[in-house]
């Protein structure tokens, strides 16, 4: 019985995880017309609103963190085929069930980049997008925060749907109409935050119940995306 | 080393085949054959746990795959019809992503040795787009040079590739199985390595 191989040039788990997000970024940058569609698009929306209701500013206040939030929801769903859809059909995806690490930390990989370019840039435009609403700079920080503890869940809950959704026929608005019910914990208490500020209650309540969905989409997700994709793989 | 017992494999209703049983030790070469769809890839995506078989058991240095899991992936290579590699990056970096994928770091030395033993010099920089499908094939099983995995599943190799790189997988194997390896692969071309026993499995 020969040897088993040495270990000196293994990769850590951390390793791993560094390589999947650098290597989708990279590969981003190299298409930047898919992540520039999700912004833009999250840009229009948005900016369409005022522009339909009219200027008045007591209703485009109390409308404006409803209307962010929804155009968030709305323009991460646009990305989401894309997450595994590409890697799928190169035969990448093959080659990730094989590596020697856990599935999970793979495609939690893949869910921070995701996240990286569609979650992030889109709340750190939220407050330039939000001062059309004419929204107080304590509203605009709790949009923010908000969206810092959101965004990322839409990411890991999309990526089930992403993986369930892996190599059917008109997957994208599937994927849309199966993580879009789920989402809407995050949308309520996004929304809801930002509304208690602006009539001055408590902010903690609403936050913590999305730092606890966070929490609980990071547990299970990876794991729960990992068994999907094993599956769609047969 | 790797052991196949009773192995059976159903896709849909149909049953590809079943009651398949065969060992493969340090050093050997094994050929599976057979016509379209009797169900050589199958047999090869199972052997790496793509596919739970129907009945039947898979071991690998006496333990069942499904239990090693990791222990097992990391000693093993796949190659499939598809080569993995994506046309935005170059051949450089998608050596050093799936080498990464596969557990193990490479530097950039080691990768270019690698992709100009599979004969592209120059081409090293160059978006994979640009490349030929035989070219792209090279990219991918230029991997196997730089892992050191003993067991390889190759589910058709020698596509798109010319006499010349045929020449050199056939070298590669040699040196592979010289160093107590093991290769299980699928082909309708011929393949003959030197001073080694080519054994064959026939689906039907």
């Amino acid at each position: 019985m020969n040897p088993k191989p040495d270990n000196k040039n293994r990769l850590s788990l951390f390793g791993l995880l560094g390589l999947v997000i650098s290597r989708d970024l990279m590969l981003a940058m190299r298409r930047r017309a898919d992540v520039l569609t999700t912004l833009i698009f999250f840009v229009m929306v948005v900016s369409l609103f005022p522009l339909g209701v009219g200027p008045e500013v007591d209703m485009l206040r109390k409308m404006a963190p409803g209307v962010v939030w929804v155009a968030a929801l709305l323009s991460s769903m646009l990305s989401l085929n894309r997450m595994f859809s590409a890697d799928y059909i190169d035969g990448t995806l093959e080659q990730m069930l094989l590596a020697p690490q856990s599935m999970s930390v793979l495609v939690l990989g893949k869910i921070l980049a995701h996240w990286m370019l569609s979650g992030l840039p889109l709340m750190l435009m939220a407050p330039v997008l939000g001062l059309q609403f004419d929204m107080s700079g304590q509203a605009l920080w709790v949009l923010v925060v908000s969206l810092l503890l959101g965004t990322p869940i839409l990411s890991m809950v999309g990526a089930v749907g992403a993986a369930l959704t892996l190599g059917l026929r008109g997957g994208g608005v599937l994927v849309s109409l199966l993580v879009l019910p789920l989402c809407i914990p995050v949308l309520i208490f996004g929304t809801g935050a930002v509304e208690a500020v602006t009539s001055g209650m408590e902010i903690a309540s609403h936050l913590s119940l999305l730092g606890a969905l966070l929490v609980l989409a990071f547990a299970f997700t990876p794991w729960v995306t990992a068994m999907a994709l094993r599956i769609s793989m047969e | 080393m790797l052991e196949i017992c009773n192995l059976a494999c159903t896709r849909g209703d149909h049953q590809l085949f079943s009651g398949l049983s065969f060992s493969l030790a340090a050093g050997e070469l094994l050929q599976v054959q057979g016509e379209n769809g009797k169900g050589k890839t199958s047999l090869l995506r199972t052997l790496c746990g793509f596919i739970t078989p129907a009945a039947g058991e898979i071991r690998w240095r006496g333990q069942d795959i499904r239990e090693l899991d990791e222990e097992y992936y990391a000693e093993m290579v796949y190659l499939g019809h598809l080569n993995a590699i994506k046309d935005e990056l170059n051949a450089l970096e998608n050596l050093r992503i799936s080498a990464g994928l596969a557990g193990c770091e490479v530097s950039d030395k080691e990768a270019i040795e690698a992709l100009r033993h599979m004969g592209l010099r120059g081409r090293e920089t160059l978006p994979v787009k640009v490349l030929s499908q035989g070219q792209r094939r090279r990219v991918a099983l230029a991997r196997l040079l730089v892992g050191n995995a003993p067991l390889w599943i190759l589910d058709e190799p020698l596509t798109a590739l010319d006499v010349g790189a045929v020449g050199l997988m056939q070298e590669l194997i040699g040196t592979h199985l010289a160093k107590d390896g093991m290769v299980v692969f699928t082909t309708h071309q011929p393949l003959e390595v030197a001073g080694v026993e080519l054994r064959r499995l026939t689906l039907t």
